[in-house]
């Protein structure tokens, strides 16, 4: 039930709980308490909205940092991590296999913003050892939603 | 110039909505049969490798055998037919050529073939264009739309060659059950007629699996069953299906097939070999989705105030728009001029389709939620709920 219930949340967020039920094919008034106790357990965190920014007045410039950290005793990356998470700045904070350690994504009106954002807030964190940033130049797929073809029906009206 | 048991046969009264719609924006269409969905990855890669591997070329008249063999296997396996791919399987273009094939090759002047109504509009038209007369038996919602025996009775005479059997059915969405087709079953069984049972939706029912009438061993002889890949695997674009049924109908059928289409496209062919070995578990994706949306749009419509019947297969609701005073012509004309959104008047169908109208709901949920909000806003508008 949790997993079906989130699996259509995922992809569609607005849907009222009686449209919900309705998909599922179960009472509202469990659908409805399903949703609080996931939303109490931390389960659901939050609705968003997928949004093409490109489309509208608004400049938005999108970076991945990857950041490289030195861990501290006992506490390993969380610290550092959760300090660059509490940035307003910041729209994800990954902790990575490989190459580095932390993979930040950053939203600024421009390049200039957001390469100050790296100097003067990012990188002077404690325990930041280095930052390597890369500039989103266009975005194909986020959050699930596929930018090229969302929306468009091409199909064709035809006698049947 | 044009004969005139073709030229007797109107143009498609579906054609003026789409004259209208090529002239609109931002129209939600509900019209078309066919999947929203795109052809799953994995079969056109299956085309990409043949064509990589230059695999251009005719298949025999029949197709691939290693298609039918396929073919076989799934007939088995979901619905437990036995066809020999040898002689009792046809790769047609489409199960619309696989229809027409079959009527050509049992009706003529003179002949009657029964046509239940409401349903797809290429049987009428195909078995018109044969000289044959069509006497249709008219499906009611009172009884969800199933065929019975005793229409049966009553349209069944000396002549009668066919028997069309359409489910699940487009447009209505209503399927027989084995329990539905037992009596049908023994009634037929000792009559001289075939069966043709379109299969196409049988992958899309939402309260249990397909049952095909050919699995009553008594009609199993005398049933040709027809299907394809549009709908289960999205594959509307390819142009392909099949026909299944004793060897003299097939090898009859091939015989139009090998001179007017020779052979179905071979690129196709090898995309649909890969459905059926590797689709299931996107069928499954897919009946999925389109079981949410089905819930969503009945659900819809009944509180908007449109009584709409609860469709266990294909992908269409077929709501009752009666009680708004207007016919399934006016009011889908109105509906689409004045809110965009489009739907089929259920008369397109037959005549027994007059006062509904058929919605796909092959659309996104938020396209499904958006026409019935702009269809309770037009039901409003005339204080109509």
């Amino acid at each position: 039930m949790q997993e079906r219930i989130l699996k259509i949340l995922e992809k569609n967020g607005n849907l009222t709980i009686k449209q919900l039920a309705v998909l599922l094919d179960e009472d509202e008034e469990i659908v409805r308490n399903e949703i609080i106790r996931m939303k109490k357990e931390g389960v659901i965190l939050g609705f968003n909205t997928v949004i093409n920014w490109e489309k509208t007045e608004r400049q938005l410039v999108t970076a991945l940092i990857e950041v490289r950290v030195h861990p501290q005793k006992d506490r390993g990356f969380d610290d550092v991590a959760d300090k660059i998470s509490s940035l307003k700045q910041v729209t994800g904070c990954y902790l990575m296999s490989g190459g580095f350690d932390l993979a930040v994504m950053v939203e600024g009106k421009d390049f200039k913003e957001i390469a100050l954002f790296v100097a003067e807030k990012l990188a002077v964190i404690d325990g930041v050892l280095s930052t390597a940033t890369h500039f989103v130049l266009k975005k194909y797929k986020d959050g699930g939603v596929h930018f090229m073809n969302a929306v468009k029906d091409d199909r064709e009206a035809i006698v049947l | 110039m044009i004969k005139s048991n073709i030229a007797s046969v109107p143009a498609s009264g579906i054609r003026k909505y789409f004259d209208l719609l090529n002239e609109m924006e931002d129209v939600i269409s509900l019209g078309i049969g066919e999947p929203d969905f795109v052809t799953p990855f994995s079969i056109m890669q299956a085309a990409h490798t043949a064509m990589d591997r230059g695999h251009t070329h005719y298949s025999s008249n029949m197709g691939f055998i290693s298609l039918r063999e396929e073919i076989a296997k799934y007939m088995k396996n979901r619905y437990g037919l036995s066809y020999c791919p040898k002689d009792e399987i046809l790769v047609t273009v489409g199960a619309s050529e696989a229809i027409d094939l079959a009527l050509r090759c049992l009706l003529g002047p003179g002949d009657e073939v029964i046509i239940p109504e409401p349903s797809f509009v290429a049987y009428k038209g195909c078995a018109t264009f044969t000289g044959a007369t069509v006497v249709t038996v008219d499906l009611d919602k009172n009884n969800r739309f199933k065929l019975t025996k005793e229409a049966l009775e009553k349209a069944i005479t000396e002549r009668t060659r066919v028997i069309i059997f359409p489910f699940p059915n487009n447009p209505t969405g209503s399927i027989m059950k084995k329990e539905d087709m037992a009596e049908i079953a023994d009634f037929l069984k000792d009559k001289d007629l075939v069966i043709i049972s379109d299969e196409i939706y049988s992958e899309l029912t939402y309260n249990g699996g397909h049952v095909s009438i050919a699995s009553f061993d008594c009609l199993k002889e005398k049933t040709l069953v027809i299907n394809g890949f549009s709908k289960a695997f999205a594959m509307t674009g390819w142009r392909l299906g099949y026909a299944c049924g004793c060897k003299e109908l097939i090898h009859a059928m091939n015989k139009i097939h090998q001179y007017a289409i020779m052979c179905a496209p071979s690129i196709a062919q090898y995309a649909a070999m890969d459905a059926l070995r590797n689709g299931a578990d996107d069928v499954r994706y897919m009946v999925e989705k389109y079981n949410q949306r089905r819930r969503i749009i009945v659900n819809g419509f009944n509180e908007i105030g449109l009584d709409c019947f609860e469709p266990e297969g294909a992908f269409y609701a077929f709501p009752s728009i009666k009680r708004t005073g207007m016919t399934s012509d006016e009011f889908c004309e109105s509906l689409l001029k004045e809110e965009h959104v489009l739907m089929v008047p259920g008369n397109a169908f037959g005549k027994s389709g007059e006062g509904y109208a058929r919605a796909t709901y092959a659309s996104s949920i938020d396209n499904i939620l958006e026409a019935l909000d702009r269809i309770d806003r037009f039901l409003r508008r005339r204080n109509i709920k």
